[in-house]
């Protein structure tokens, strides 16, 4: 039996224990939940509403209040007339490596965890394992081993430094293995095979068909991954033209003096940086917003790194 | 029945084992692309760092030196340092995974519902602001003079952000930092967790007439207790390769008096600072394999001893 792993088990509704608490416990318990939720929603909030004041506003204002939609007309220009639109060309450089690189790793991904989980060959079970043990290990591990890698190879600084290494992601086989391995019926492959279907075509036509939630969960972790990668870039990429968002908002922020002591630049203030991390966490915000559902299912499903 | 069945898959295998022969053939092939990465990028960077830190680089004359790398960071001024902050980070930070993930779930899972739906994913949200945006958003919270948390800042002292951003408090500021962004996400987990909980249990002891309190002390902590481990092993492993954070910081803030931070507070951007101020390769890798190391310890210990990941009872 696949225990935990049968949809059934995963799917199916949460039936309530039917414990009551006593009225003054249940009040405390939703007063501290709402005290968390304060917690983790007023800087989102606040975030969402700094680019629309001025500097000045920002620190003589309530801090949760809209400025003015022609103010944040003006913040939005500043921001991305920094050096000659740099921040418009971050955005791109970030889209496009996130997506290459979401590409490359959900079709390895797919293809990789659908022959563990569905053929038997020489070496199957120490890929696994590596492939387990690399999924535990921080990306952090082997940045700096991977940027001497690509320096002898003589790609820093391009974007196949930034793009390849993410690529990388053993998560995502994991994921499509236990996807393949309890979904799949071996049934209609065998039949398949039965009536002349090559490999290939039977992934295509029947395997590939059936797995788009899979797509979408490795898709998601991979694309949330690397759009905020920073580590790698930072130590990949020298030419400031050349970065993503966030190790590019970190380079705007040091160099408008924002929260240093001293003379700042003119142009980019509080209220642009705050636009440069919401424009770099927008993207991301929105998918966990709109995917809530289905990615609350998927992590519980099987996907046990946090 | 099952020596019918087991006759009929004998024959079966015995039919195909010819086929199996280009079965396996297929299955590399499926499997290449993502090999050659691994290769590549997994074992690859292992294997190429520990080689690394055993030579001594000078322009293009690469002499083995075995162990002095290791020997040599070891009496680096900075090294010491840089070990305890990365360890005072995790002895701060650790707890207030550990205690408050588990805690806050627990606080959910005592009644499910549209509200414990709604604060999870509230929670959750803060996982989207990760690593540099993070740094960013925290220092703005940190200044009294325009975060919504000013009355409660000033309320403890703090008039300045400067006040804050000190590299002596800065063990205390990425723990909470780290904790903001990372907590939501666990607690998600957590709630898988305490779901698969079979929920006769929980009724059982609630009709013995044990209170809510009782119930999560002694039914559910138990029954999620390899989460936890889990959640604790991935945080250490995480924790000491610490590097966005301080270097963000460092990069973007100062000290009061203009001066910079810590360009080297943590053991990765130590080796950071050999690898790309000091042309010392030799040295970064030996760095960066001191925390390989350790990360790898624990990962496997997370692969092996946790029995999240058995993947014997998916194969047929």
């Amino acid at each position: 039996m696949a225990g935990r792993l049968s949809r059934r088990s995963v799917w199916s509704r949460a039936r309530r224990p039917h414990v009551r608490l006593p009225g003054f416990a249940s009040i405390a318990r939703v007063i501290v939940l709402a005290a968390l939720a304060v917690y983790w929603g007023l800087p989102l909030l606040w975030l969402v509403l700094a680019p629309s004041k001025t500097n000045y506003q920002l620190s003589n204002g309530p801090p949760i209040s809209f400025g003015a939609v022609g103010q944040l007309y003006d913040t939005i220009r500043h921001l991305f007339g920094y050096n000659h639109g740099e921040v418009a060309q971050w955005l791109l450089n970030t889209a496009f490596y996130t997506l290459s690189t979401l590409l490359i790793a959900v079709t390895c991904s797919l293809l990789a965890g659908y022959a563990f989980a569905l053929f038997k060959f020489r070496g199957r079970r120490l890929f696994l394992f590596l492939t387990l043990v690399a999924m535990v290990l921080p990306d952090t591990a082997m940045i700096l081993p991977v940027f001497l890698e690509m320096k002898t190879v003589g790609l820093i600084n391009t974007a196949l430094s930034v793009i390849l290494p993410s690529a990388f992601f053993p998560f995502g086989v994991y994921l499509a293995y236990v996807y393949y391995a309890t979904s799949m019926s071996r049934e209609v492959f065998d039949a398949a095979r039965v009536d002349g279907c090559s490999e290939v075509q039977l992934f295509l036509r029947i395997a590939f068909p059936l797995s788009l939630p899979l797509v979408g969960l490795v898709g998601f972790f991979n694309f949330v991954g690397t759009w905020n990668s920073y580590f790698l870039p930072y130590v990949m990429l020298a030419d400031d033209a050349k970065y993503n968002l966030p190790v590019g908002i970190g380079a705007l922020a040091s160099g408008a003096g924002v929260f240093r002591a001293g003379p700042v630049l003119t142009d980019i203030l509080r209220p642009e940086i705050a636009l440069a991390a919401l424009v770099t966490v927008l993207p991301i915000l929105v998918i966990f917003l709109v995917s809530q559902r289905t990615l609350v299912r998927g992590i519980l499903a099987g996907a046990t790194k946090g | 029945m099952e020596r019918l069945t087991r006759r009929a898959s004998n024959e079966r295998s015995a039919r195909d084992s010819g086929a199996k022969h280009s079965f396996a053939k297929v299955a590399y092939a499926f499997a290449l692309p993502y090999l050659l990465f691994l290769a590549a990028f997994g074992i690859g960077p292992a294997v190429f760092g520990a080689a690394l830190s055993l030579f001594k680089t000078t322009g293009s004359n690469r002499d083995f030196i075995g162990i002095a790398n290791y020997i040599k960071v070891l009496g680096d001024f900075r090294f010491v340092p840089a070990w305890t902050n990365v360890l005072t980070y995790l002895l701060i930070w650790l707890p207030l995974m550990t205690v408050g993930v588990v805690a806050i779930s627990l606080l959910l899972h005592v009644r499910l519902g549209r509200v414990s739906t709604l604060m999870r994913m509230i929670y959750y949200l803060p996982g989207a602001i990760a690593g540099s945006a993070s740094v960013l958003v925290w220092l703005f919270m940190l200044s009294p003079d325009v975060s919504p948390f000013g009355p409660a800042l000033n309320a403890i002292g703090i008039s300045d952000l400067y006040q804050v951003i000190r590299p002596a408090n800065f063990a205390w500021l990425f723990a909470v930092i780290v904790f903001t962004t990372s907590a939501g996400g666990w607690i998600v987990i957590m709630h898988g967790g305490l779901q698969s909980i079979p929920t006769e249990l929980i009724e059982a002891a609630a009709i013995d007439g044990a209170t809510e309190r009782q119930i999560a002390q002694y039914v559910k902590l138990p029954l999620i207790r390899r989460y936890v481990i889990y959640m604790f092993m991935l945080s250490v492993a995480g924790g000491i390769q610490i590097f966005v954070e301080p270097t963000m910081l460092n990069q973007v803030g100062s000290a009061s008096s203009g001066g910079s931070l810590s360009p080297w507070w943590s053991v990765n951007q130590l080796g950071f600072t050999y690898a790309f101020q000091q042309a010392d390769f030799g040295g970064a890798s030996a760095l960066s394999m001191e925390l390989l190391v350790v990360s790898l310890l624990l990962a496997l210990v997370v692969v092996f001893r946790t029995g999240f990941f058995d993947v014997a009872e998916l194969d047929r």
